[in-house]
């Protein structure tokens, strides 16, 4: 099946090991000639050759490595540090391309604002049976302390990351909205800067967006929630602290948008309002861009075991003496179950039919295809609703019939807490692996901005499954990211 | 307006980043001075820990690379280099927003290079070329803030750390080699003792700027002088100490808090003293003593520096 489809394929060393055999190629169409927008791309990598494309790899390690852009391996007291596995060659997507995703991703943020505001509220969409209330209320990210608390703006969601695939027909489709704290845009941006020292010869003969100031565009959505009576609002960003593995963003966002990274310890609550302990006294905090799960924001509130956070932050939010980016709350919104749902709600609030598909799901709360998914689970992508980074999944055709049974049990057990997918066939881009260009796995990460208005950097983190045939591109997972392109009309 | 956890973090990477180059200019110094006497008997590092200040393991390292194996590359002894620049690198890391991004790839450059030169092994038996990698790190480091990042409340904080930690150390250092008893104008006149004296100026980076100053008739007393209370030499007490004195008086007005005036307060004082201090007086009195004044009094700015900007009752600072 792959001899006669491959034939045009370039040759050489390089493209040997190179297979068109399956899913949609972000490089090469079916008979194996690059694609117009990739053709350039092609030439570059072909003219580079071995020996250039090594060194540029490496070089690209050593500035992630000096940089300090690691993470430690847990487990490991000598404390190793890795880097995340960065692929040198550039996804390019067209502008044609970009402007259905921009429009789709905006209509979708708007649609999960206007819902999440509903259903801390008036409820409408629960009324009318669109979304069933069992399947809210059961979520483990409603929070129950929000109903009726007036949020700014109704800013609940200022930054999504929506992960997105593209399918077989050249498609993109959403896999999931991350709506809580998503991680991932200092990759988006720091790939982007290392390609272009590592590799200026690539960007002779595209028109690429620029996405470096995407700090900037944060700041302004973060400006949206400042009080209107306050003068010279102070914004902070909240970091878990420098034993998380994404405390490296945190300081770079924070740098990026020059305001203070703040602890939990750096900050209390007095009268309902926040301050931080600075060296000239205390001072007022306006807008915190928080980058702590609602479970550890306030021990009073919600875990009491939880260091992270700042006993009554809760209380002087609800008074509305302090914003949060996002919200509290939003989890609610980007379970996996919810998210079937999502055509719906974008229908119901917008009146408008949704512009990016959702994949398929069956949700095991409903009898009837809970029935369909413990009977096709060999087939079938089964994920725990609340989990991410691509823990508690169960890939079926890669699976063993004891890990199926295992599910079986635990789908039974517990239906609300799981949904299933196909074993979907996504798109692969071309990546340098071990001194050969070979087709990987890759999915698509931009970054939404909800402020007064929605604003979307043009671009966004490609991440791969870099282990030859795998579908997980997470990086807890053997995943790596790429820089990604949005060309420019 | 920094935040204070910031300048703390801020304030220790200055003060570990100094201690590493003292530590690596002391066993550059001591095992180089050690080669001069290897046929007497074989290697005493006795004065070597004694420079540092450190405790003498009982059975100490017998050879120089053991020694340095011992001293950089040991990370669970909490002074060695490797230590002290890790916990200064760890500092950086928390306040990566606040440095510039040129520090930050330096200061975990050279503690990624420390690594290796630990990982490869050849390196303890070429001391000084370590020694230079370190102190030439921290001197670039030093550079490299200068040049790029704004000279603000936080350059004060490091600026701050590394003078009061100078400050700590040369004092600390002197005591070792002034006994009790007065050493008034006794001239070095053993070779020994020659060689002792300077030694303790190369530990400071001193031997050539005091022979500018006295010549090289080097002098018990004039080496006292110059490392105490020489106005324009930058690792002198009284350098050290009137840079303190300057971070901390600009860092009052950032400050602007109604205590804001202890910790400014107390090291003007101690600058002072150094001002208008009398070698002779020093020395025929009781040095020792007076050098454990010295240690004491960055003792009282420290914990001033605490109560009044970094850890401060909440109680006090409430609004009303």
């Amino acid at each position: 099946m792959t001899t006669v489809s491959s034939q045009s394929l370039p040759s050489g060393a390089l493209f040997s090991s190179y297979r068109l055999d399956g899913p949609y190629d972000e490089m090469f169409d079916s008979s194996g000639a690059p694609r117009p927008h990739c053709r350039a791309l092609l030439e570059a990598i072909q003219a580079a050759a071995l020996p250039e494309l090594r060194q540029h790899q490496q070089d690209a390690n050593s500035a992630f490595l000096a940089q300090g852009i690691t993470f430690t391996v847990y487990g490991d007291d000598q404390g190793t540090e890795r880097i995340f596995p960065y692929d040198l060659l550039p996804r390019v997507i067209t502008a044609a391309e970009w402007r259905t995703l921009e429009r789709g991703l905006g209509q979708r943020l708007t649609a999960i604002n206007h819902f999440l505001k509903d259903v801390y509220h008036d409820e409408r969409i629960l009324k009318e049976g669109i979304v069933p209330r069992d399947l809210v209320h059961s979520c483990r990210h409603f929070r129950r302390e929000m109903r009726g608390v007036h949020v700014h703006k109704d800013i609940y969601v200022s930054v999504s990351g929506t992960d997105l695939i593209r399918m077989q027909n050249g498609e993109f489709v959403v896999l999931e909205d991350n709506l809580r704290v998503p991680s991932g845009v200092s990759y988006m941006l720091t790939n982007r800067e290392i390609t272009k020292r590592v590799f200026p010869g690539l960007f002779d003969r595209y028109k690429v967006a620029p996405v470096a100031h995407y700090g900037q565009v944060l700041l302004s959505a973060l400006r949206a929630l400042a009080p209107e009576t306050r003068q010279e609002p102070t914004f902070v960003v909240l970091t878990p602290g420098i034993g998380n593995s994404a405390y490296f963003e945190h300081a770079f966002l924070a740098r990026q948008m020059g305001v203070p990274l703040v602890e939990g310890r750096d900050l209390l609550v007095h009268d309902n309002i926040v301050y931080m302990r600075t060296t000239a006294g205390l001072r007022r905090v306006d807008v915190i861009y928080r980058r702590v799960d609602d479970d550890f924001l306030d021990p009073l509130a919600f875990r009491p075991d939880s260091h992270l956070g700042v006993a009554g932050l809760l209380n002087a939010y609800r008074a509305g003496n302090v914003s949060l980016a996002n919200a509290i709350g939003t989890g609610i919104a980007d379970d996996k179950a919810v998210y079937a749902y999502l055509p719906a709600i974008i229908k119901f609030y917008l009146s408008e039919e949704p512009i990016l598909q959702n994949v398929e799901t069956y949700l095991c709360s409903n009898a009837s295809e809970r029935s369909h998914v413990v009977e096709n689970l060999d087939t079938l992508v089964v994920k725990a609703v609340g989990e991410a980074g691509g823990y508690g999944m169960l890939i079926g055709p890669h699976s063993t019939a004891r890990e199926r049974a295992a599910f079986r049990a635990k789908i039974l057990a517990d239906p609300r807490n799981y949904i299933a997918q196909p074993t979907l066939s996504f798109s692969r881009a071309p990546c340098f692996v071990e001194d050969c260009v070979e087709p990987r796995h890759v999915d698509l990460r931009p970054y939404v901005l909800y402020g007064e208005k929605v604003q979307i950097v043009p671009g966004g983190l490609t991440r791969v499954a870099l282990r030859k045939g795998s579908l997980v591109v997470n990086s807890s997972q053997g995943g790596g990211s790429k820089d990604t392109w949005v060309l420019e009309e | 307006m920094l935040l204070s956890r910031v300048a703390d973090a801020l304030y220790w990477t200055g003060r570990y980043l100094e201690r590493a180059e003292h530590v690596a200019r002391v066993i550059d110094v001591r095992l180089d001075l050690g080669l001069d006497r290897i046929n007497k008997g074989g290697w005493d590092f006795a004065r070597l820990y004694s420079d540092l200040q450190f405790t003498e393991p009982k059975e100490p390292p017998g050879t120089p690379a053991a020694l340095v194996d011992a001293i950089v590359f040991d990370g669970a002894n909490r002074e060695s280099v490797i230590a002290c620049v890790t916990a200064a690198r760890e500092n950086a890391r928390q306040v990566r927003e606040e440095i510039s991004a040129d520090m930050w790839e330096h200061v975990n450059g050279l503690y990624l290079r420390l690594r290796e030169a630990k990982a490869e092994g050849t390196w303890s038996t070429r001391s000084h070329y370590l020694s230079r990698l370190i102190i030439e790190g921290v001197h670039l480091f030093q550079g490299i803030t200068d040049a790029t990042m704004g000279h603000g409340e936080g350059w004060q904080y490091l600026q701050v750390g590394r003078f009061l930690e100078r400050v700590d150390v040369t004092a600390g250092m002197l005591c070792q080699h002034f006994p009790k008893e007065s050493v008034g104008a006794r001239a070095a006149t053993t070779p020994a003792a020659q060689i002792e004296w300077v030694g303790l100026l190369r530990c400071c980076s001193a031997l050539e700027p005091y022979t500018r100053v006295y010549t090289a008739d080097i002098r018990p007393e004039r080496v006292a002088e110059f490392l105490l209370l020489n106005s324009e030499f930058p690792r002198s007490i009284r350098f050290a100490a009137s840079c303190v004195e300057s971070s901390l008086r600009t860092i009052a007005l950032h400050g602007a808090r109604g205590s804001g005036g202890r910790a400014e307060r107390l090291a003007g004082r101690l600058h002072a003293s150094l001002d208008y201090g009398q070698v002779d007086e020093i020395l025929s009195d009781d040095p020792q003593n007076y050098l454990k004044g010295i240690n004491a009094q960055v003792d009282d700015v420290h914990a001033a520096i605490y109560q009044t900007y970094l850890g401060y009752p909440i109680e006090t600072a409430l609004p009303a």
